[in-house]
């Protein structure tokens, strides 16, 4: 990484070497580059824990772990994927490309970037190191249900400390990420210019905003049940658990589409480059962008329809849910029609874009199923909900995590990666994905709760296939980690533009980028 | 070669074959009742409306795929940007969406309809397990786990309910409508039977409530759906359905049975040492063992040991207070639901058993003079 950095630009003069660049740089690549491999060090971490989840649900019977641990394991595999690998990966995006794409030199608040970042690693370390306080990790679910959440040991305090220092972090985040988009675009790039992947990060920075302080909010009341004598979701003191759930999903719900709009963002940038084709409809996938962001605070409470509220609030959420399908159809009729008729090559971003969509949309089409209230009763807590929501956020976000990757990376590192093994990553991740997850439907349908470390004899069959896959899947992701070292480290020259598909101001820098870029800003016209 | 082939089709004929057979491995259980059956309906008609979406859609990528490449000679045409077009594709999901959304309103507004029961049973969550009141004929039991340890440590065969069979089943009458009200004592669980296409969350301090209905005599299986601590996985729901004589009768023998624990655990007679060990061990099985284990050294970080404790051979009126109110902020709850006889024999139990060796008896008037 440092090698890769220290050879094709000479401008390092005026900032420290080593270590200490890391750690006082406010470099926005920099930067970016550091919350992609913290995200990358996090995904290994939390993917080790699935494999120790799905280890013991290889067969029925307790063989590996105990319930107790086991529960941690599920606990802890939830909140470091959404908070370590998903989120902040997104957020290294936004600090590669966001300047480029939009003719910044850097960052608005290039300090408070740098802190921002470096509010992770300590989160991290508390979440990690919670496995080894008395009582272990937390246990509850990464959505912490109250009172649950208050029976915990003070695993449960540092996760909730963690929480805390990941929201300020993303909150700064997100500040930082409004003010360079709506301060610092080059002249003559209007809003309705801007590449689509900065439109769908504007809008995500706003509902962090939105957001991250209300799950704040969650915790800290948790934090003064356990500890302080307050009584907000204990029912015996006149407080009420399902407000717990109210403010978490109020929080929630928004954070489902913090972690799937800039991969929407990603792939709208994926899909033209290489159909050689402008994005069929620019602007209607910025308004089905904000509509989506905008439904998302008013559907909260279809993630709680067993909780048992009155006809007419489940009718409410359900009509408010079901709607989101329409703009997310946009999207991906979007896609398509920018596909069609287009001159099509599948380097391996396109791989991934493509897989995205397919393998997204069907996370959606199950969301719609979720969303009818009966079905969900049926299915709320099972195994169809894990499909669901790894369909989305694996296939969804993590897909066009490693797309994005493979599309820009020849212009971080000037180097092109190696496309068979690029080819591979996608081909071995996209076969054991759905040998994980799609039984996982079935398991559901037929009546198996999630979150359970053993189960009845009739899910044997689907849970030992699911096992398998998820082993084929984490192995995969070892050949993205050659793939990005082996690019890092050498490789066939990257051109300027790159991908000859490829429009936007990032293409008109050499590849990879001088430390410095756009000091004069470009202009658009 | 063809002999592999052929080989290869039987194997895959023969899969097929045994997924036709175990059915409900692929799809939602049979339904029992009618509020099941519209779920089910329900979900096979929007998995169809999928199926022909997924047609539509991706037979375009596809096709766009297949004929679209650059390699494939395709010249990228120029075109973007109609409004006809992005207004087809708003509308015709929204009409979809009105067609699915107005047999489901149906359903909901079915569902909630608890009024006019026939019989309203009581459910109350445990960790670990459920209670059953029967309102109307005045029926209490627990109902607990009833797969034996060793199969789940892997030292005996697993039988053919594993993990889903209990102790006492919750016995109903088949065609009369049941209204389940669900509460919890300790942590929020979730009272689920999937032919009865019901899943209702039980909350500590709260009551909420839903029924069924169930069209034929039968035993149905569920779970605990909501993460509720270490023994989420093992707290099962048994229904038997039987027809209304069969179920008077067991209403009958309940009662009778309730007697006569309610004689034998009098809590006036002169109880032994002994006796209230011996009915201590019992009570420590069913309620105490799923954290303290039954060594008594509990789950070191997790789940303090009561051999050796101090609070255990300290005062008797210290522990007796505890086991009442429960410790906060731990899994350690209120057990003040147990009877007089229970408390005084389960702590006996414990100041009497593994190191511990107080030599004294906890009187079921212990207890009672610490209730509030």
């Amino acid at each position: 990484m440092e090698a890769a950095h220290a050879h094709g630009h000479g401008d390092h003069a005026h900032h420290p070497a080593g270590i200490m660049r890391w750690i006082q740089t406010t470099n926005h690549k920099d930067i970016g580059t550091l919350y992609l491999w913290f995200s990358f060090t996090m995904f290994i971490v939390g993917g080790v824990l699935a494999l120790m989840l799905r280890m013991e649900l290889f067969q029925p019977g307790m063989q590996v772990w105990q319930p107790e641990f086991f529960n941690q394991l599920t606990t802890m595999h939830g909140l470091i994927m959404v908070f370590g690998a998903i989120m902040p990966a997104f957020v290294g995006f936004a600090n590669w490309q966001i300047p480029m794409m939009i003719g910044a030199p850097d960052m608005a608040f290039a300090r408070m970037n740098n802190w921002s970042f470096w509010l992770l690693p300590p989160a991290a370390i508390l979440l990690v190191t919670s496995f080894f306080v008395p009582g272990g990790a937390t246990a509850a679910g990464w959505t912490i249900y109250a009172p649950l959440s208050t029976q915990m040991g003070p695993g449960m305090d540092l996760a909730i400390f963690a929480l805390h220092i990941m929201g300020a972090s993303s909150i700064m985040g997100s500040i930082n990420i409004v003010t360079t988009i709506l301060n610092m675009r080059a002249p003559g790039m209007t809003m309705m210019k801007m590449p689509l992947f900065v439109w769908t990060w504007l809008i995500t920075a706003y509902l962090l905003i939105a957001v991250m302080p209300v799950l704040a909010g969650a915790v800290t009341m948790l934090l003064t049940d356990r500890h302080f004598g307050t009584n907000f979701f204990n029912a015996a003191g006149g407080g009420d658990p399902v407000m717990f759930q109210h403010i978490f999903w109020f929080f929630g719900h928004p954070e489902v589409y913090i972690m799937i709009l800039p991969a929407f963002g990603i792939v709208s940038q994926i899909v033209p480059t290489f159909a050689r084709k402008p994005l069929f409809g620019y602007s209607s996938m910025v308004y089905a962008t904000s509509s989506i962001a905008i439904l998302s605070f008013i559907v909260w409470a279809h993630h709680m329809f067993t909780v048992g509220m009155p006809a007419q609030a489940q009718l409410f959420f359900m009509y408010a849910t079901m709607l989101i399908a329409v703009p997310t159809g946009v999207k991906v009729f979007n896609w398509i029609a920018t596909m069609w008729k287009g001159s099509m090559t599948f380097e391996t971003p396109m791989l991934w874009a493509c897989g995205f969509i397919f393998v997204f949309s069907m996370g959606g089409f199950t969301g719609l199923v979720l969303a009818i209230t009966p079905v969900d009763i049926q299915l709320q807590d099972t195994y169809y909900v894990v499909a669901h929501f790894h369909y989305v956020l694996v296939a969804g976000s993590l897909f066009a995590i490693f797309g994005g990757t493979y599309y820009w990376i020849p212009k971080w590192t000037g180097h092109m990666y190696d496309e068979a093994l690029g080819k591979w990553h996608f081909w071995l991740s996209m076969i054991f994905f759905n040998v994980t997850f799609f039984p996982m439907h079935f398991s559901g349908l037929a009546g198996m709760p999630r979150r359970i470390p053993d189960y009845a004899l009739q899910f044997a069959d689907f849970n030992m296939l699911s096992t398998v896959g998820a082993f084929g899947f984490g192995l995969a992701q070892l050949l993205f980690l050659w793939a990005v070292l082996k690019c890092i480290r050498g490789g066939k020259k990257a051109t300027d533009q790159t991908w000859e598909g490829a429009e936007g101001l990032e293409w008109t820098l050499p590849s990879p980028p001088p430390y410095h870029t756009f000091e004069t800003p470009p202009v658009v016209k | 070669m063809t002999s592999k082939l052929a080989r290869l089709f039987a194997a895959a004929m023969a899969l097929m074959a045994t997924g036709m057979a175990g059915a409900n491995q692929y799809n939602l259980q049979v339904p029992q009742t009618i509020i099941a059956r519209e779920i089910y309906d329900l979900h096979t008609l929007i998995m169809w409306i999928i199926l022909a979406i997924f047609v539509v859609v991706f037979g375009a990528m596809t096709y766009s795929i297949i004929y679209h490449r650059k390699a494939a000679g395709a010249k990228a045409e120029q075109f973007h940007e109609n409004t006809t077009v992005e207004i087809v594709w708003t509308v015709i999901p929204f009409i979809i969406l009105i067609g699915m959304a107005y047999p489901a309103t149906k359903t909901i507004i079915s569902m909630k309809d608890t009024s006019n029961p026939d019989l309203t049973i009581k459910a109350t969550g445990y960790q670990w397990k459920w209670g059953y009141d029967y309102l109307q004929d005045g029926i209490s039991f627990y109902s607990s786990l009833s797969t034996p340890r060793d199969q789940i440590e892997g030292k005996a065969p697993k039988g053919e309910h594993y993990l889903v069979e209990v102790d006492n089943p919750v016995v109903v009458p088949v065609g009369k409508k049941v209204r389940i009200i669900t509460t919890a004592n300790d942590v929020i669980h979730a009272w689920w039977v999937p032919a009865l296409g019901i899943k209702q969350d039980a909350i500590p301090g709260f009551v909420r409530d839903t029924w069924f209905k169930v069209d034929k005599a039968g035993t149905y299986r569920g779970q605990c759906a909501e993460l509720c601590g270490k023994d989420h996985g093992f707290m099962p729901i048994v229904v038997e359905a039987v027809e209304p004589e069969k179920y008077a009768a067991w209403v009958q023998n309940q009662k009778v049975k309730m007697a006569k624990t309610a004689v034998a655990d009098d809590p006036s007679k002169a109880w032994s040492l002994d006796d209230l060990k011996a009915r201590g061990e019992k009570v420590y099985a069913s309620n105490c063992v799923a954290c303290h284990q039954a060594t008594g050294m509990g789950v070191p970080g997790a789940f303090p040991a009561l051999s050796g404790s101090k609070i255990v051979n300290g005062p008797k009126n210290e522990q007796i207070a505890l086991v009442l109110s429960g410790k906060p902020g731990t899994a350690m709850q209120s057990f003040k639901h147990l009877s007089d006889v229970e408390l005084a024999a389960a702590i006996t139990y414990t100041r009497n058993n593994w190191n511990n060796k107080t030599g004294e008896a906890v009187t079921p008037a212990d207890v009672k003079a610490l209730r509030k």
